[in-house]
């Protein structure tokens, strides 16, 4: 054989190896793809490496939340399969890990896919194929969209939400407030100036006395927050990521600025931003909540949570128990768990699909006390509550009830 | 000695065919890739699209690091110039996306040419640094010009069918295109390395003192295989855009970048089919490294690349050209006892 042959046909076998890596499709009985008597397929993907490790936690607790409900005897007798792939926040990867779990793995539906670009990359490809496209994990506004994209449903409070709360509150305590905005130069910061202009309406013309921006590329903000000041601003709005929270703390604090600050729930983990920029200095601000944190004193002998951490010891022991996003998980599984048993035992994609959006009034033991989860056909938002809250120089201590933006 | 009198009739026919062997063993693995997509699934389609479009990037890097001897760790800067070339003209101006594709060719062509210009004057370590900046910069930059690029969100693109009423699923289509295009990059490619300026851009990586000596003009054949590599790259990129429907300044980070030297190197340096092997390890390796290790998938990479490495310090290439020599070797060897 001749050598230029012989590679050739060495490319042909290699062609035809990969054709058959990781297996080709099961033939699944049943009319819903991933669906039999005794399983269910979910599939997911999630930040296991890259830029957005720090999220992969959240997969890995929903595992460990469905292992704890497999070895009850699973949702009215079937069984959980959760299958889960690393997308390293790559859309293109996505693209692809995405359409390994619906076209080879056959999966019913789609759970908790994280990141917003990531997201945004299968919105299209998941409408079209159908496929339910349940709880996504990012904050961004555009995922309620019943009318054009009726297959994909949110989860969180979105960016707006949140601060439509602030705006509310504003209006409310402060209604002649001279109000300076700092935000971050992206679709993050912008989604939620958006939203803050809005929840303020026509008043947020005469209220509105300063707009600053930074880039997440900035080393600093100092010159932001001293122009800031110079406006005027007695109410400051904060929306930044936790380095720039700290800074800005902290600089507010050294240039003798004492304004009402509202920082952006983005940013109120303690360790990563108050301890930083000063527990003393940080003492006022005022943010949001809509769970409960497993590291808050607050909740150490709520039931909920003792049993939370019960679950996290058996079913997740490397999971940290301080860290909130695997409260999160939690309850996220909770709200598919739910949508699962109502579904009984029609399981094709419509009915999963009209099951999500056709939540009443539910409650989840993690979620603040009192909050309810309502969606509809015209409503994929599920959790649209949020309770504001102040920092008292140790911690967060709750202000006031829950708010409800749903009505508003 | 004695055989050169021979060599008139039986070498020259030896020759011929061995070329009619040749043209029929690349006649027969094109005829394989193109039953393919009739028996696989469309993500099968979708992921062998993927490879024959990495292969095109690949081989652009190829040309840089492997014939011309210069390392650059920014060629996903050039992939996402492709990209957002053919998401934008697509999505602002209507263009097709059949034409997208060679004008982002065009395109990073000229930013490729001009960019390396001044960098060819920086040698190994220092360019790699200079086209670092590149890879690193670019996703920050797409995320500035908000208006064009769609910033963080980035541009959803509409996925085409077949054109010409032709009986083939989009995904079928897109395979067959990424083919095509692969095969014309690969014709180019082979037609231009094997001649003279393939032999210029090896004698200027091997001695490039010497080479100057001899009239090699050492500027523009540098700069000439930055823009051509990045041609490749681009083009490339254009038909990733379009068989994945969407591109945002994340899908470019600096890891693409890494990820299409460790192909170049994997597959072999300075070798065609190199980049066809390394594109296959690229594509697979990432995505079914977990089946083998859920808690450290990265772990299983990097054994992998360093077993590869080590059992094959030329690429894939090399070693499948070293196995067939020797086994060749054997062949012929009763025949010459005979």
């Amino acid at each position: 054989m001749n050598r230029m042959t012989a590679s050739y046909a060495t490319l042909g076998l290699l062609l035809l190896a990969t054709v058959f890596i990781g297996g080709q499709c099961g033939g699944e009985s049943g009319d819903t793809p991933g669906v039999t008597d005794k399983t269910i397929k979910v599939g997911n993907t999630n930040p296991y490496s890259g830029p957005a490790s720090s999220y992969g936690t959240i997969g890995r607790a929903i595992e460990g939340y469905f292992k704890m409900v497999n070895e009850q005897g699973g949702i009215n007798g079937r069984q959980i399969e959760f299958i889960t792939y690393d997308d390293g926040y790559s859309p293109p990867k996505t693209v692809e890990q995405i359409r390994r779990l619906v076209e080879q793995d056959e999966v019913a539906f789609l759970f908790q896919t994280l990141g917003t670009p990531t997201n945004t990359a299968i919105w299209e490809y998941v409408n079209q194929k159908k496929v339910p496209h349940l709880f996504v994990a990012t904050g961004a506004t555009k995922w309620g969209d019943p009318q054009g994209h009726p297959w994909t449903i949110g989860f969180q409070p979105n960016y707006q939400t949140e601060s439509k709360i602030y705006a509310t509150y504003i209006l409310e305590q402060f209604p002649n407030a001279k109000i300076g905005i700092l935000y971050q130069n992206d679709d993050y910061g912008k989604d939620y100036l958006l939203g803050f202009k809005d929840g303020l309406g026509e008043a947020g013309q005469r209220m509105i006395v300063a707009e600053v921006s930074y880039e997440v590329t900035d080393p600093t903000i100092d010159s932001q927050i001293v122009s800031l000041k110079g406006s005027g601003a007695d109410v400051f709005f904060n929306i930044s990521i936790p380095k720039f929270a700290a800074q800005s703390i902290r600089k507010i604090s050294e240039i003798g600025w004492k304004p009402v600050h509202f920082l952006n729930n983005v940013s109120q983990s303690v360790a990563a931003v108050m301890k930083p920029a000063g527990l003393k200095r940080s003492k006022g601000i005022i943010s949001t909540r809509f769970f409960k944190d497993p590291s808050d004193p607050e909740w150490a002998d709520d039931p909920a949570v003792i049993e939370w951490r019960k679950w996290i010891g058996e079913y997740y022991p490397d999971g940290n128990p301080d860290e909130p996003f695997n409260a999160y998980a939690y309850i996220v599984s909770q709200l598919l768990h739910h949508v699962i048993e109502k579904c009984g035992d029609n399981l094709s994609r419509e009915n999963i699909m009209a099951e999500a959006a056709n939540i009443k009034d539910l409650e989840l033991s993690m979620l603040l006390p009192g909050m309810r989860i309502n969606t509809s056909s015209t409503d994929f938002y599920p959790i649209e509550q949020m309770q504001l809250m102040k920092f008292d120089g140790e911690r967060w201590r709750a202000m006031g009830g829950l708010i409800d933006t749903s009505s508003s | 000695m004695e055989q050169a009198t021979q060599l008139d009739s039986s070498g020259v026919q030896a020759a011929l065919t061995a070329k009619r062997r040749r043209t029929a063993g690349l006649a027969a693995l094109v005829a394989l890739a193109c039953v393919l997509p009739f028996v696989m699934s469309d993500y099968r389609n979708f992921q062998f699209s993927l490879v024959y479009i990495y292969a095109i990037a690949l081989l652009g890097l190829n040309i840089l690091t492997g014939y011309s001897g210069q390392i650059s760790l920014g060629h996903g800067a050039f992939f996402a110039m492709g990209s957002y070339t053919t998401a934008i003209l697509i999505k602002d101006y209507g263009v097709g996306y059949g034409w997208t594709i060679p004008l982002a060719g065009v395109i990073c062509l000229v930013v490729g040419f001009l960019f390396g210009l001044p960098a060819v004057r920086l040698e190994g370590l220092y360019l790699a640094m200079a086209t670092l900046a590149l890879a690193l910069a670019l996703p920050q930059i797409l995320k500035h010009f908000e208006d064009w690029t769609g910033g963080v969100q980035g541009i959803v693109i509409a996925k085409p069918g077949a054109p010409f009423g032709l009986p083939l699923s989009p995904d079928q289509w897109l395979y067959f295109l990424s083919l095509a295009i692969m095969l014309a990059a690969f014709f180019t490619g082979w037609n231009l390395l094997r001649g003279r300026v393939g032999r210029a851009l090896v004698a200027l990586r091997d001695h490039h003192l010497a080479a100057e000596a001899m009239g090699i003009n050492t500027t523009l054949y540098k700069s000439l295989a930055f823009g051509v590599s990045a041609m490749y790259t681009g083009i490339a990129g254009a038909l990733a855009a379009v068989v994945v429907q969407f591109v945002a300044p994340d899908s470019f980070q600096l890891f693409l970048s890494i990820t299409f030297l460790v192909g170049v190197v994997i597959g072999g340096l300075a070798s065609i089919s190199g980049a066809i092997y390394g594109a296959f390890f690229i594509q697979f390796v990432p995505t079914y490294m977990q089946d083998i290790s859920k808690a450290a998938p990265w772990a299983v990479y990097g054994i992998l690349m360093i077993a590869f490495m080590y059992a094959m310090p030329i690429g894939i290439a090399g070693f499948v050209r070293l196995t067939i020599t020797r086994f060749s070797r054997k062949a012929e060897e009763p025949d010459r006892g005979a």
